[in-house]
């Protein structure tokens, strides 16, 4: 396949974003001043800017081209990660949990860890979080340059380091207030720059129902196939669907996940907080209107051998991956190319700053300040995050080479977050909602967890044990051995938390008291009218998620 | 007076900064591709959609810039 040419118009688009968000960077510095700046964005985050953030955290161009290509490979079961798999998720973090997380004004997700259980629990999470971080984000930056290479033809070595260095600069100078900026200007350039690809794919085709009509029915339904696994692309039943995607993987990510959460830590009050995710979970179930539809819009087209569209193929393999670029390609005249490129470059380096930020956090607090320097100054603190900014981007630079030189190591970054963060959702679960639940108890639990997941992967991986065995179905795709796995991780982690914290000893209730359900004054929200209340937009999320399954059942 | 110049602008303003710059480019782009035409082949060339899209880009930057010009972040 040609490259994508880009016209003079295009190239000016691009240099206008990386201009802008360098000078975002040095403009914010300014704000800049305290160790809250940086790390927490100062505690004044409306909670529309906290949403959109909370949201385009997670919204990087991976996900964007990759679900779209999933689309086109397994149909509308890809919209089980927009809506089953993240809104209950997001709604019970808004309402329940993030009072815990909240109130106890804390600085991250491991800090919650330390103050409900101990040192050692914060310090295993934080070293897990800081490492599984780092490597996405260079995974990320890999992916990144392959990407770019393989769709725009630019160098390789060039677009990793310019990326890189524009996030080390912004980063450095203003941390999570900048990344916060730049997420939320990467949110409105990619529904700019990607939306209008839907909008002119419907006009071309018809319509949405035709868009149906063309695809293969088993492809344009959401759970109706479900009861089968040989009936779906996806080769999963409902219960490795809700489980695995819905219970576990979902609920552990976007509730437990530092790099999401730490844009609701960064809101002015609790109400804001508690509305974060919940005005994210609106837009997140908006996000298939430009993914998932994409994909239909490329599997319909590819469908009808006049209308000349297909995705790349190298050495007889179809790039999936290549569904949305080559749709850019059809729809696209100048000066649009380059505001499509943009929104994917900054779907890119959002993502990078956002990985950045919490490992900076993380590191400071949890690693530096916990181990290894106890007595250091807000100061210090400051200017260690700033190191830890440029350091964070070196190692994902040199991950960035590791994976270029061993890309089978991708095959592993899909399934690192059912090692972390599947089995501490069970820990987190339990330590806000059962007050008996013990350190000892938290910390093997964890341990036992995160080794079984791995352990799982592992002995699929090289064919110890049969991933049917794992989904308890005859037949089962790496997806639904990715959703069973996770599910698996979090019961053995929530069990062995139960059974160690029987025969351990519990914290004191008063050590406990703003940390657990029962011991943490409710917060009455009699004077804020209904229409204000977290609740009410809650029950509107969920009113709408009901409709969107009913009506693609 | 200096004191509030030093304010910080909330992030809206700069949306509607940098949909105003990159609407505008592609608007100019869409026009000088119908003055001197192109050789670019897409689907719906003939509706110029850089030309609408640009100009849409360019309003709601303006509208977010109006309505921010003088709000500033406590």
């Amino acid at each position: 396949m040609q490259a994508i040419g880009l016209s003079f118009f295009d190239w000016v688009i691009i240099l206008v974003y990386f201009a802008f968000v360098i000078s975002m960077g040095f403009y914010l510095k300014r704000y800049t001043r305290s160790e809250e700046d940086f790390f927490l964005a100062g505690r004044r985050s409306s909670s529309w800017v906290a949403g959109l953030a909370f949201l385009s955290a997670n919204l990087g161009a991976l996900e964007l081209l990759g679900m779209a290509g999933n689309t086109y490979k397994y149909g509308m079961y890809v919209a089980h990660f927009y809506w089953i798999g993240a809104i209950p998720a997001m709604l019970f973090l808004g309402i329940f949990m993030m009072p815990f997380y909240y109130s106890g004004r804390i600085k991250s997700v491991p800090g919650y860890l330390k103050l409900r259980f101990d040192e050692k629990t914060r310090v295993l999470n934080g070293a897990a979080f800081a490492i599984m971080t780092l490597l996405v984000s260079g995974i990320n930056l890999y992916a990144m340059a392959l990407v770019l290479h393989t769709f725009v033809g630019w160098n390789w070595d060039v677009s990793m380091w310019a990326s890189a260095l524009t996030v080390a600069v912004y980063v450095a100078l203003s941390g999570l207030m900048s990344a916060i900026f730049t997420e939320i200007i990467q949110f409105f350039l990619i529904w700019f720059g990607l939306f209008l690809v839907s909008v002119l794919g419907i006009v071309e085709i018809g319509s949405l129902h035709e868009i149906f009509n063309r695809i293969p029915e088993a492809y344009s339904k959401l759970w109706s196939t479900s009861g089968d696994p040989t009936q779906n692309g996806m080769m999963i039943t409902w219960a490795g669907i809700v489980l695995g995607l819905g219970w576990v993987l979902s609920f552990g990510y976007w509730t437990t996940d530092f790099l999401v959460v730490q844009r609701a830590f960064s809101a002015k009050d609790l109400r804001s907080a508690r509305m974060t995710p919940i005005i994210a979970s609106f837009f997140k179930m908006a996000v298939p209107f430009l993914v998932i539809v994409t994909g239909l819009i490329a599997l319909a087209l590819s469908r009808d051998a006049s209308s000349g569209f297909h995705l790349m193929t190298e050495g007889g393999k179809v790039n999936y991956d290549s569904a949305l670029p080559m749709l850019i390609a059809r729809y696209y005249p100048t000066g649009l190319v380059g505001l499509g490129i943009t929104a994917l470059l900054a779907g890119f380096m959002a993502g990078q700053a956002g990985n950045i930020s919490a490992f900076n956090t993380v590191w400071t607090y949890d690693i530096y300040h916990a181990v290894i320097n106890k007595k250091a100054s807000p100061t210090h603190l400051l200017w260690m995050g700033r190191v830890a900014t440029v350091a964070g981007i070196f190692f994902s630079v040199l991950t960035a080479y590791w994976a270029k030189s061993m890309p089978t190591i991708m095959d592993y970054m899909q399934a690192i977050f059912s090692w972390v963060n599947a089995p501490l959702f069970a820990t987190m679960l339990l330590g806000m909602f059962v007050k008996r639940i013990t350190p000892d108890g938290a910390f093997w639990g964890l341990i036992t967890g995160m080794a079984s997941s791995f352990t799982m992967f592992i002995g699929v991986k090289f064919n110890w044990i049969s991933a049917n065995w794992l989904t308890l179905s005859k037949v089962s795709s790496d997806m639904a051995a990715n959703f069973w796995r996770a599910w698996w991780a979090w019961l053995i982690c929530f069990v062995v938390t139960i059974a160690v914290s029987l025969f351990t000893k519990k914290k004191p209730d008063e050590e406990l008291a703003g940390l657990v359900k029962g011991l943490t004054k409710e917060v009455s929200l009699e004077d804020v009218p209904w229409y204000k209340k977290p609740a009410f937009y809650a029950v509107l999320s969920l009113i709408a998620f009901i409709i969107l399954n009913i009506y693609f059942w | 007076m200096a004191k509030e110049s030093k304010k910080m602008k909330p992030i809206w303003f700069f949306v509607g900064l940098i949909l105003l710059i990159m609407g505008g480019v592609i608007f100019l782009a869409g026009i000088y591709s119908l003055s001197f035409g192109t050789k670019e082949i897409t689907v719906f060339a003939k509706l110029h959609p850089n030309i609408w899209w640009g100009g849409f880009m360019v309003v709601i930057g303006l509208i977010f810039l109006v309505a921010n010009k003088n709000a500033t972040v406590d």
